[in-house]
């Protein structure tokens, strides 16, 4: 009698079965659908890296770097751009690169309007807590297979995993951010005239872009570390290296492969933080663009003096 | 100042904070107190049917502790709160019940407001908060920019434009709150406790910018303060409001010489009253002598007749030129002299009926009475040394007799 549990169990299992068959039957056309973006997008970029050549790429990001970040970021992101090439794995890293940078447009594009809506809408706020803690605490193995099903493998359910996984800080950091944009500051925006739009435009989004900002360095965050889950559908990339490795106790193949995701994750993570810090000077003034405009304006001067 | 002309005109407004508003106000209107209010429905009584004219180009101040409901009432005049019931009206437009495109229109051209804790947006510099009432507005950005510059260099911040205001100090960054109120040309300001959160020494310096600039401006004010030093000195009139009521509205002289309850006598009697007193309620009214019009014979007769020691003496104009004493007057008679211009003394005190008591405490050294002017400098009467020290006197028992009875209710005003 004290056995209670053996009287009955809920068939939780089977009717999930039931439903997500119901959705796949009936539904899997609106599934397609949602692919083509992703595949466009996600071919796209993937195409830009794999065409751009590696040098390019490097120097470019060296640049980039030292724009927005420091000259330090920038030479740590180039020897480490350097060596993932060294390692062979270039091109799987730009693959996963490409994976990493659309899950991560996917997830601004959306986490940071729905951030938004509901940092102003307190209803829509409780209903999407329980959702992002479910996004968040899921193991990513649950919902792989009704993503397969619906999605089917390849690189695009792929996008769609990561997303899942990597979209709840945005859009929790973003919804923070905008709350705590100062009552009064939002109250001077109210009495003089503003609209809603003007509310979020001119105070409430700057003034929380700091807070967005650690929300997309987040998502990036996350999404680089799903690239091995998202290769067990068979995404390629380094993630793959990783899988196989385990799969065939390849300890060499595995660890090349980790070392790669480190290298660009520690590469990408410091240039996105970076971006949020407020800097001494103003861009025009630091980094290569201050650099060549000095150069410039010095050289107009002399050609004035000269003249 | 025109004073026939009404600008804002408050009509029963109630404000009730909470779930169930309509149910609240229903007990309300039933004669139920805020305590029983709140028991019965957890709501929250903010303004509890108040009603007030402000006239256009007065500078009117609601005064209050923290929790009297001064902050919602200023709030529900550009609908920052919504009124639960009642009308506002501004131009006799009930923006109680406009639209919110409309009330959008009436904050953007006709109701400007400056905020406690300045309200800036730190990430804009000083020139693009003072433009951005025009900003929102759809101004171009050179007519701006004009504007903005215009309105700072009225404040004294020309040359901080670039900067953010975190680089400011706090009375400068009110400034420019003030500025970005001023730059949309409204014709009311609301200025929510806008001086408390500066220093002593700001705070006054500000309050006499503000005065200076009203002077000039003469906008509509409204001015929020929990000070009643504050209120009494800026204050063309003062409204002081407790638990959502008006407990008083009067000119600040009013306050001082009838107050209306304990209330208010409690809060008043720790201000100086010769600071806020002004010579013109102590003013005697006399007839004075017309230069180039009454001879010395007819000034002499009238002195005679109210049985006076001197008189002032005024030109066409009204304005004080001199005063004539009983024993020049005397001797002229016996010297056959008829122009008042030659026996009048051109030495005299002379100040203007605006002025505090305090003010002319250094006058009552001259033996002479002090002519009273009003603002065009027309004469309007004397007062005497022993006015000054009586109404002194009389102050001064009035406070110490309202101590007391403030003593006596100690335990009913807290």
């Amino acid at each position: 009698m004290l056995e209670i549990f053996e009287t009955y169990t809920i068939p939780l299992g089977d009717w999930v079965e039931i439903i997500v068959q119901f959705v796949v039957d009936n539904f899997r056309p609106i599934f397609q659908a949602i692919r083509t973006p992703v595949s466009v997008v996600l071919s796209g970029i993937e195409a830009f890296f794999q065409w751009l050549p590696p040098l390019v790429l490097i120097v470019a990001v060296g640049l980039i770097a030292w724009q927005l970040a420091s000259r330090g970021i920038a030479i740590y992101s180039m020897i480490a751009l350097l060596f993932v090439g060294f390692l062979g794995t270039w091109s799987q890293a730009m693959t996963t690169l490409a994976l990493v940078l659309t899950a991560v447009c996917f997830c601004i594009l959306i986490g940071i309007p729905l951030g938004i809506l509901s940092a102003w809408n307190q209803r829509f706020e409780q209903t999407m807590r329980p959702v992002l803690d479910a996004m968040q605490t899921l193991p990513a193995f649950v919902y792989l297979v009704p993503v397969v099903m619906l999605f089917g493998i390849g690189e695009v359910p792929g996008v769609i995993v990561t997303f899942i996984f990597a979209v709840p800080p945005l859009i929790r950091l973003t919804n923070i951010g905008i709350q705590q944009v100062s009552e009064e500051v939002v109250e001077a925006a109210i009495a003089f005239g503003s609209t809603p739009r003007q509310i979020l435009w001119e105070a409430q989004i700057p003034l929380a872009m700091p807070t967005i900002l650690a929300g997309v360095n987040q998502a990036i965050m996350l999404a680089l570390s799903m690239v091995v889950v998202a290769s067990m559908i068979s995404v390629e990339g380094l993630g793959q290296m990783v899988l196989r490795g385990i799969g065939r106790l390849d300890v060499g193949l595995a660890t090349v492969g980790g070392i790669s995701i480190v290298l660009i994750a520690v590469m990408l993570d410091r240039l996105t933080q970076a971006v949020g810090k407020p800097h001494r000077l103003p861009w025009r003034k630091r980094g290569p663009v201050g650099l060549v405009l000095s150069l410039t304006q010095g050289k107009t001067r002399t050609q004035n003096a000269t003249s | 100042m025109d004073a026939s002309e009404v600008k804002i005109r408050i009509e029963n407004l109630i404000k009730i904070y909470g779930e169930n508003p309509q149910h609240a106000l229903r007990l309300f209107r039933d004669g139920r107190g805020r305590e029983d209010i709140l028991s019965a429905t957890g709501n929250v009584l903010g303004i509890a049917d108040v009603s007030m004219t402000i006239q256009k180009g007065e500078l009117f101040v609601v005064m209050g502790l923290s929790g009297s409901g001064k902050s919602t009432l200023v709030r529900c005049i550009n609908r920052l709160i919504e009124p639960t019931s009642g009308h506002i009206y501004i131009d006799d437009e009930d923006v109680a019940h406009v639209t919110q495109n409309r009330i959008r229109e009436v904050r953007r051209t006709k109701v400007a407001m400056v905020f406690q804790r300045f309200g800036l947006f730190p990430h804009k510099t000083v020139m693009q908060n003072v433009a951005y009432g025009l900003k929102v507005r759809g101004l171009s950005d050179t007519e701006q920019r004009k504007k903005a510059l215009e309105v700072l260099d009225v404040v004294g911040l020309t040359q901080w434009a670039d900067y953010l205001p975190s680089s400011l100090s706090g009375g400068m960054q009110q400034r420019v709150g003030l500025a970005r109120a001023l730059a949309t040309d409204a014709e009311i300001l609301l200025m929510d406790e806008a001086f408390s959160a500066l220093d002593p020494l700001i705070r006054r310096e500000m309050q006499d910018e503000l005065l200076r600039l009203q002077a000039e401006l003469h906008k509509t004010i409204v001015f929020i303060s929990h000070d009643i030093q504050e209120a009494l000195k800026i204050g063309d009139r003062v409204a002081v409001m407790k638990d959502g009521y008006i407990v008083q509205t009067g000119t600040p002289e009013d306050l001082l010489t009838n107050p209306a309850d304990d209330y208010i006598r409690a809060f008043t009697q720790d201000v100086n009253r010769a600071q806020v007193l002004k010579i013109g309620s102590i003013t005697r009214q006399t007839i004075p002598v017309i230069l180039g019009q009454d001879s010395v014979k007819a000034a002499w007769e009238q002195m005679q007749q109210h049985d006076l020691r001197q008189m002032y003496v005024v030109n066409r104009n009204a304005q004080p030129v001199g005063i004539v004493q009983k024993p020049s007057l005397q001797q002229a008679m016996q010297d056959g002299c008829e122009d008042i211009g030659i026996v009048m003394n051109r030495n005299f005190p002379q100040v203007r009926a605006t002025t505090s008591l305090e003010e002319i405490f250094h006058l009552c050294q001259h033996d002479l009475p002090i002519a009273v002017t009003n603002q065009e400098g027309k004469f309007k009467g004397v007062v005497e040394q022993s006015d000054v020290l009586a109404s002194i006197g009389r102050l001064t028992a009035e406070a110490s007799a309202s101590s007391a009875t403030a003593a006596a209710s100690e335990p009913l005003a807290s």
